[in-house]
């Protein structure tokens, strides 16, 4: 199949693009990766996501789709032979998608909300929800992987993308506010989890260097402290 | 043997008017069991101890929360009625970004958005009713000129949006604006939804809606 046909509109720092890279990883999928700038939206991404104008899209013989978790959904779809990635069950297709919607609603905006707090005391308030929110999910790992290395038991499935994808932005706010959120003591399953799952096949050759993300977060955090500076007043 | 299937839900909730119309449209039986937020049951608890929130759908003991996660599953058991999710991947992918937007709206969902429709005055609803107006005219583009959003059949986005508009009444009342006269087409499609015996036995009367909530308001002091 030509690698025209399967084309993605992601950026290389962003977890979301990440996650379909890896989805077209398992599926042994040939695809080209249209990298954005955000700052100059491409024709393309406009007329593809014209709601949200949001990188990840993937487009498949001149289609669009948006919405990651969408995203990966019609993955498992289009490309139906295995490996599989949700479950198959319905049972466990609808705890894959409760986690999934948990991560991104409520744990990844605690996440965000790290770098928008102001002041000491918000800073350890926003890092102490963070961190709670892995207690939670530390949970559910366990409920879900049974004991295996996975969420999704041997090999990565829906939900290790859905969180994997964030292990790169973890990083950063734990270097950048010099703690620790991913406990070893606290998170056992998901501290093991998370190195296997970097070691991955479909994940290690796609994942942004974590050291290059950190810079590249550090270089634009310090630009928007600057044009905050440099904002005039509110009238 | 027999499924076992209970819902604990509110009366008044279109979340959970959702997973009666998905019932409904697969022909269940099952048990409604009303729930009081402001004093929340052992079962609730139990069952959906993350959020603590309606609707939950227990089927033989096992809980699945979050409305739109519980209508998929509905329409994945009980496969081979009324389909809700079309067969295509590429119409699947559409119908659920639909319904994530509907439920996230980069932001705010329009359950959100109508509840500061009538909660909050001045500014801020004004705000809301704006946000609001928006989500509804991209629905009605979205809709076109198919009868139903799911095309010839009513389907999974229907199910997901079909709820909100015996919330209308109660919107428009306190927004002070119409629905109607800015998506004609939307509300044209709701009737058409409330021919439905699914939908018709699962909506709740616009009117009752309407007293629970300025029974609301008067409780969250917006009066």
């Amino acid at each position: 199949m030509a690698g025209s046909e399967v084309k993605v509109l992601g950026t290389w720092a962003s977890p979301f693009a990440l996650r379909i890279h890896i989805a077209l990883g398992i599926k042994s999928v040939t695809y080209e990766w249209v990298e954005e700038n955000l700052e100059a939206k491409s024709q393309l991404l406009l007329e593809s996501n014209p709601i949200n104008k949001q990188v990840p899209v993937l487009i498949h013989h001149h289609k669009p789709i948006c919405e990651s978790l969408a995203i990966l959904q019609y993955i498992d779809e289009a490309w139906p032979s295995a490996p599989s990635i949700l479950p198959s069950d319905p049972y466990h297709r609808a705890v894959a998608r409760f986690w999934a919607a948990y991560i991104d609603h409520k744990w990844f905006t605690w996440l965000k909300g790290v770098a928008s707090a102001e002041g000491a005391e918000a800073k350890k308030a926003a890092l102490d929800q963070v961190r709670e929110g892995l207690v939670v999910v530390e949970e559910a790992f366990g409920k879900c992987s049974k004991g295996k290395d996975f969420f999704s038991g041997d090999r990565i499935g829906y939900l290790d993308i859905v969180l994997g994808c964030f292990l790169g932005w973890l990083y950063v706010a734990e270097k950048r506010n010099d703690v620790k959120l991913l406990d070893e003591e606290k998170m056992p399953g998901l501290a093991a989890w998370a190195i296997k799952f970097c070691l991955d096949g479909a994940v290690k050759d796609v994942m942004p260097d974590k050291d290059e993300l950190l810079d590249y977060a550090n270089m634009v955090f310090q630009a928007m402290a600057k044009a905050k500076l440099n904002a005039p007043p509110n009238n | 043997m027999a499924d076992e299937i209970i819902l604990l839900d509110l009366w008044a909730s279109m979340l959970g008017m959702r997973v009666r119309v998905a019932l409904a449209e697969k022909g269940l039986k099952y048990e409604y069991r009303e729930q009081d937020l402001r004093n929340k049951s052992p079962l609730l608890l139990e069952m959906n101890p993350v959020h603590k929130k309606i609707p939950v759908l227990i089927h033989n003991g096992k809980p699945i929360c979050e409305s739109l996660i519980i209508v998929q599953y509905i329409d994945e058991v009980w496969y081979n009625k009324s389909p809700l999710l079309p067969s295509d991947p590429y119409q699947r992918a559409q119908a659920r970004f639909w319904a994530d937007y509907t439920d996230k709206l980069n932001a705010k969902s329009l359950y959100e958005l109508g509840r500061q429709l009538w909660l909050t005055k001045g500014e801020e609803q004004e705000t809301a009713k704006k946000g609001f107006m928006e989500c509804l005219k991209l629905l009605e583009g979205e809709l076109g000129d198919k009868p139903y959003f799911g095309g010839e059949n009513f389907g999974f986005l229907d199910v997901a949006l079909v709820t909100f508009s015996c919330w209308f009444f109660a919107y428009e009342s306190f927004g002070n604006f119409s629905v109607e006269a800015e998506c004609p087409k939307l509300v044209a499609w709701s009737k058409r939804c409330m021919e439905k015996e699914s939908v018709s036995s699962s909506l709740e009367d616009p009117l009752k809606i309407h007293g629970f909530v300025i029974m609301m308001r008067k409780e969250l002091g917006a009066e």
